[in-house]
């Protein structure tokens, strides 16, 4: 059988920009075709934004790499119209469970309420929400929305200009030259666009060695997250076992420093590492194996000119968290409806420089809880190892120290606090829905919240009267009207003491503002505001 | 600083040293170390208050003797 990232699945073709005499003039070139680059163009092809992806490569990524898809990035993908496939493919989890020895010191759930439409997590073979993705993205096309996606177009030089970005393109059949108004490079931890363009990319560099291996076997552990320190068949070291389709198992061994990569990913080395976990007597089957070690950086700015970064070309984390390919998903999904505003005219450059804003204050965030999980798993000195094997000591004992034993942080999109585009607060309405933060999901009706938002800029007035939409200096605003009496997630998440509400949400699904009744003039000045018309100071 | 009470507090202060140094006794610097991680951390949940803690952490590495 073959297997699908082995599958050409948009292979070359030649194109007739290739025989044009002067370089074709695009409006949006997404380079990469990985989850941010396919999530960036699904989004402007739905804005009816013409995108264009070149992609070095015909088929999906090799391996399962990310596995873990978190509640919002299920939201996001719901709105690009694929979150559907993916749920149904993959396994549902909420619960993580952390070991010491051989026994269990903590168990978090990451989902401790009801009244959402998503899990906490799945877990899903990047190449298998790559594979929808490529089909969603696909069926637009075929809808004739304006969406292209080139295989093995590679791009080997790329120059900024005053009003565009050239492309020098290389294929099977010899190169050719590209324009475009606008590039995202969503072309991944190793960039080829940033080191052609000469740019930064610091932070720190973590040395301890990390086994992955995929194996495939019948198995009756619980759909839950396990991680271990220490465990009896990795001494001194950690692990972690994560289920996903297929009957396919992540397997996660720390390995530690200065060893033999090569040596350690033959079969020979890792199958008694395995059987050593699993039990002499199980049977599997290796999927993929692959050691890595990782980084914590970013770059100093995610826009140059009229060529944004996003995903892990625009920052990089650890994997313990699962805050990289979810916080790629996080900036797509940012900055896709504030490029079709710029493009359509209908907001200013500025808009895009809140990207920057926005996405480097999550990258932060994100930086921050993998840098300070890292150090849990992976303590840089002897004082750090002491106090972390204290804690762990501690709690087989005494519930206190069990919130300590930091081995991930999962990923929750971030609140966009003093972000650029919000409105004061002068309510009283419940935190977690205060501007800068991501709409919280509750039950609508027959359906949910999140589906029931457009693809704009939304009016949520709940409990009291709103026009149906309001219309200024070009943004458009609808409204949808709701009630929170009989629904109790709706009411705490939105109203808690008050009454009513009347919040601005952004296409994104971010609050942009809220009041606890309509106000016309704040609405506008609002509206102005979220779209960066009104923002007259610089952005940082 | 001005959360962090560092006025005498222990009313047996001399039988309480006498007990913190009995409970490291005949333990090798290793586990003596381990041991003070795990009594910082247990009476760091019990104050609780995050200003009193990072009062202390500055208080406790400005108070190191110059040798």
């Amino acid at each position: 059988m073959t297997r699908i990232f082995e599958t050409p699945l948009y292979p070359y073709t030649h194109v007739p920009d290739q025989d044009a005499v002067a370089p074709v003039r695009h409006k949006v070139v997404v380079i990469g075709a990985g989850p941010v680059g396919l999530a960036a163009a699904i989004d402007l092809a739905q804005r009816d934004i013409p995108v264009l992806v070149v992609d070095d490569n015909d088929r999906v990524s090799f391996g399962s790499r990310a596995i873990c898809f978190a509640k919002r990035s299920l939201e996001i993908l719901d709105r690009l119209g694929c979150g559907q496939p993916m749920v149904d493919r993959g396994v549902v989890w909420n619960t993580g469970k952390v070991f010491l020895d051989d026994a269990q010191v903590f168990a978090f759930d990451l989902l401790p309420e009801d009244g959402h439409r998503r899990p906490a997590f799945i877990n899903l073979q990047q190449y298998h929400l790559e594979y929808h993705m490529v089909e969603r993205l696909q069926a637009l096309a075929a809808a004739g929305k304006p969406v292209e996606l080139r295989g093995r177009h590679r791009v080997h030089a790329i120059g900024q200009h005053e009003d565009h970005v050239r492309l020098e393109i290389e294929t099977p059949d010899g190169p050719y030259s590209l324009e475009a108004d606008w590039v995202i490079a969503c072309d991944g931890a190793n960039s080829p666009t940033r080191r052609m363009l000469g740019l930064d990319f610091v932070g720190r560099v973590f040395e301890d060695n990390f086994l992955i291996a995929d194996v495939v076997m019948e198995a009756d552990f619980p759909t839950e997250r396990w991680f271990w320190f220490d465990p009896p068949f990795n001494r001194g070291q950690s692990a972690l076992l994560h289920r996903q389709p297929d009957n396919v198992w992540r397997i996660d061994l720390q390995l530690g420093r200065d060893i033999d990569k090569e040596a350690e990913k033959a079969p020979e080395r890792v199958i008694p590492r395995l059987k050593a976990m699993l039990g002499e007597d199980v049977a599997f089957e290796l999927e993929w194996v692959s050691i890595y070690t990782f980084q914590c950086r970013r770059m100093e700015r995610f826009r140059h000119g009229r060529v944004i970064f996003a995903g892990d070309a625009a920052h990089q984390v650890s994997p313990f968290g699962a805050r990289g390919a979810n916080s790629g998903l996080h900036d797509a999904d940012n900055l896709c409806w504030k490029l079709a505003h710029v493009l359509e005219g209908r907001a200013p450059e500025a808009l895009l420089d809140s990207y920057n804003w926005e996405r480097v204050w999550g990258a932060d965030e994100n930086i921050l809880n993998s840098t300070r999980s890292t150090e849990v798993i992976t303590p840089k000195s002897e004082a750090s190892r002491l106090f972390r094997d204290a804690v762990l000591d501690l709690a087989a004992h005494h519930a206190f120290a069990r919130p300590m034993v930091n081995s991930g942080r999962l990923s929750v999109p971030c609140t966009y606090d003093d972000g650029p585009l919000n409105t004061d607060d002068t309510t009283a309405l419940p935190a977690r829905t205060r501007p800068g933060a991501p709409a919280p999901d509750a039950p609508l009706g027959e359906g949910w919240l999140l589906g029931a938002l457009g693809q704009g800029f939304t009016i949520l007035a709940i409990d009291t009267d709103a026009p149906e939409r309001v219309i200024e200096a070009g943004l458009e605003a609808r409204t949808l009207r709701a009630s929170a009496r009989d629904n109790p997630h709706l009411a705490a998440r939105y109203l808690g003491e008050a009454g009513s509400a009347v919040y601005l949400i952004r296409p994104d699904q971010h609050v942009a503002a809220r009041w606890e009744r309509f106000d016309a003039p704040a609405l506008r000045a609002a509206l102005r505001r979220a779209a960066a018309l009104s923002t007259q100071e610089a952005l940082a | 600083m001005n959360l962090l009470n560092t006025r005498p507090n222990i009313a047996d202060a001399d039988g309480f040293f006498a007990e913190l140094v009995a409970t490291h006794e005949e333990l090798s610097a290793e586990a003596s170390a381990a041991l003070n991680a795990r009594l910082v951390l247990l009476l760091a949940n019990h104050i609780g208050d995050r200003q009193v803690l990072s009062e202390a952490l500055q208080a406790a590495a400005m108070s190191a003797r110059a040798r």
